[in-house]
């Protein structure tokens, strides 16, 4: 990462998005357990203060208070720290969301390992796993601050139960070849010897990491898989055919999440060597999310020596 | 059986619905060799006097964004809560005979995706009153008049997220939201306060900051009137603890702890709809 690179909290153009989005339609509310200020939603609050619900610390209740909003013909945003929005509530989001077709954009904040030394248990690293078997649910992890606004607009155009997964952690604004599109990967490099494919804070990284191999006369493609569900099996399929070598890169566990999605489609279609970076079937040591992002490999060289290691595998 | 639906029903008709919506639930257990005969009917009354006497804008059977919103959160009770909907003309009876059978819409637990008058996806207990309580401020954001009502469980009462809603529902003054606890005071095993206390629970609701009423449970009449009064307290959200017997209506079943999820036998069967059309 350069000095002079310019790094964005999601959150901000997640609120300023919503707060834009909520003066023109009046179906739009935020729900909130406590977490106007870690959800950035102040301004909300100030804006529209009769369509800001703080339930208090009580998460169950909370998305359970978003279907019944949404039943009345509201579009509620519900948010509030990802560990605790999904954990502490995960039967509510499975039946009173997924199950019931709930029209409730669920906006897990500060996900993965953002909360940094505050430990494993404000970790959010099982997220992408437990609503990623969920039908009906579409689950999207934006990268950087368009893709954010983006996919906000995509939740509130999208009739249905939403995950948004969003992180506090600063990130780089992408080169965007293409407008996000919901279900589908965004090609931001082309290539032919590996691909690397990435979601939110692991998607600049991943292009870092494409341009050290570049150096080295190694050709990656990266993909920016946004969407987790619906997921992009086209691009996934096209990426082990053309490639024939994958590394997986999510702020995640490397059980259930992006790279377990992605090794599914591999070995059922066209399999061939993958690899997946993520947080290795453990609870984080003590540390700040940059040493741990350094502790578990979410770095340009890591990804670099991880694409070595498939293209020497491919047959 | 679909009533007239602009009429205002008599005590004799409340009787008469509620008598052929319990021998129609166990029927339907009795054929689906499963379901929750116990909390079928002692739920029943409430059911059908709510559905016929007190929701009010949606006449069409069309789920009218207007309507008043009933959450049935003990919804093992599908039996009773089919039965009603059918008698009130959301969908055909004819369709209570497919109960639990491979692909028929009448889940063993409710879905408001395939069965019309559902508004809420109960099973798990400790659901429908968050789930109401987002309804009703629904309304209240809105500035709409239609008002909400729930239907749980005592037993279901030992969830904590019931405690949660609660909370928010007084903080927000939701005197749109009531709540019916059908107090049959028997869980799956056991009395419920052999189980885990609920007592003193109208006590408990009012430290909670809510206004409660206590009925008895299968009097239509005392429905009625208990219903017309809510709101009992401007600015409050309404509890009626009613006051209901497992079994009701069923000499063998009431008040018994096996008919929780028994299925009865023929002889039972034939015993128990004898009983109701006396």
């Amino acid at each position: 990462m350069t000095a002079q690179e310019r790094l964005y909290d999601c959150r901000v153009a997640f609120a300023q998005t919503l707060e834009n989005a909520a003066a023109a339609d009046p179906r739009i509310v935020a729900v909130v357990n406590d977490s106007v200020g870690s959800s950035n939603m102040g301004g909300f609050r100030k804006k529209f203060p009769n369509r800001l619900i703080n339930v208090g610390i009580a998460e169950q209740n909370m998305v359970g208070v978003g279907a019944g909003l949404a039943n009345g013909g509201l579009i509620p945003f519900v948010c509030g720290a990802s560990c605790f929005l999904t954990g502490r509530a995960m039967e509510q989001v499975k039946v009173d969301l997924a199950y019931s077709r709930s029209n409730v954009k669920l906006c897990g904040m500060s996900s993965g390992l953002a909360y940094g030394a505050l430990g494993a248990t404000h970790h959010s690293i099982e997220d992408l796993a437990w609503t990623r078997v969920l039908p009906n649910l579409t689950v999207i992890v934006p990268a950087d601050p368009a893709e954010t606004e983006a996919a906000v607009r995509a939740a509130i155009a999208l009739e249905g139960p939403v995950f948004l997964r969003l992180s506090r952690m600063g990130v780089p604004a992408l080169p965007c070849p293409e407008p996000f599109a919901l279900g589908k990967a965004a090609r931001l490099r082309d290539g032919r010897d590996v691909t690397l494919i990435a979601n939110g804070t692991l998607v600049h990284v991943a292009l870092k990491a494409a341009e050290l191999l570049a150096a080295e006369g190694i050709d990656a493609r990266v993909l920016n898989m946004a969407t987790l569900r619906p997921l992009d099996r086209q691009a996934i399929v096209a990426a082990a055919e053309e490639t024939r070598a994958i590394v997986t890169a999510e702020e995640h566990s490397t059980l259930g999440g992006l790279g377990s999605a992605v090794a599914e489609v591999v070995t059922e279609t066209c399999p061939v060597p993958v690899r997946r970076i993520g947080v290795p079937e453990t609870f984080s040591p003590t540390g700040s999310t940059s040493f741990l992002f350094e502790h578990f490999g979410f770095t340009p060289t890591s990804l670099r020596q991880a694409a070595l290691d498939v293209i020497a595998r491919k047959r | 059986m679909i009533m007239e639906l602009h009429t205002e029903p008599g005590i004799g008709q409340l009787k008469r619905i509620s008598a052929s919506i319990r021998g129609r639930s166990l029927r339907m257990v009795h054929r689906a060799r499963a379901g929750h005969p116990g909390g079928d009917l002692s739920s029943t009354d409430i059911l059908a006097t709510l559905y016929f006497a007190v929701l009010r804008g949606d006449e069409q059977r069309q789920m009218a964004p207007g309507r008043d919103r009933f959450v049935m959160s003990k919804g093992h009770c599908s039996g009773a809560l089919y039965s009603t909907l059918a008698a009130a003309g959301y969908f055909p009876e004819e369709l209570l005979d497919t109960y639990m059978q491979p692909l028929s819409p009448l889940n063993g637990h409710p879905d408001r995706n395939k069965v019309p008058g559902v508004e809420a996806n109960t099973g798990p207990l400790g659901h429908g009153l968050p789930i109401a309580t987002g309804m009703a401020l629904a309304a209240r954001i809105t500035g709409a008049s239609w008002r909400t009502f729930v239907l749980t469980g005592d037993g279901e009462l030992q969830e904590g997220s019931n405690w949660e809603a609660a909370m928010t529902a007084a903080h927000h003054g939701l005197d749109n939201l009531t709540l019916i606890v059908d107090r049959n005071r028997i869980q799956q095993g056991a009395p419920t306060e052999e189980t885990v206390r609920l007592e003193p629970l109208a006590d408990r609701w009012r430290a909670f900051g809510w206004a409660v009423e206590e009925v008895d449970g299968h009097n239509h009449a005392a429905l009625l009137d208990v219903f017309a009064r809510v709101p009992f307290q401007p600015g409050k959200p309404n509890c009626i603890i009613a006051h209901t017997h497992k079994g009701q209506g069923v000499s063998f079943m009431m008040d018994r702890a096996e008919w929780h999820h028994k299925v009865p036998s023929d002889e039972q069967l034939a015993a128990a709809l004898r009983e109701l059309e006396a």
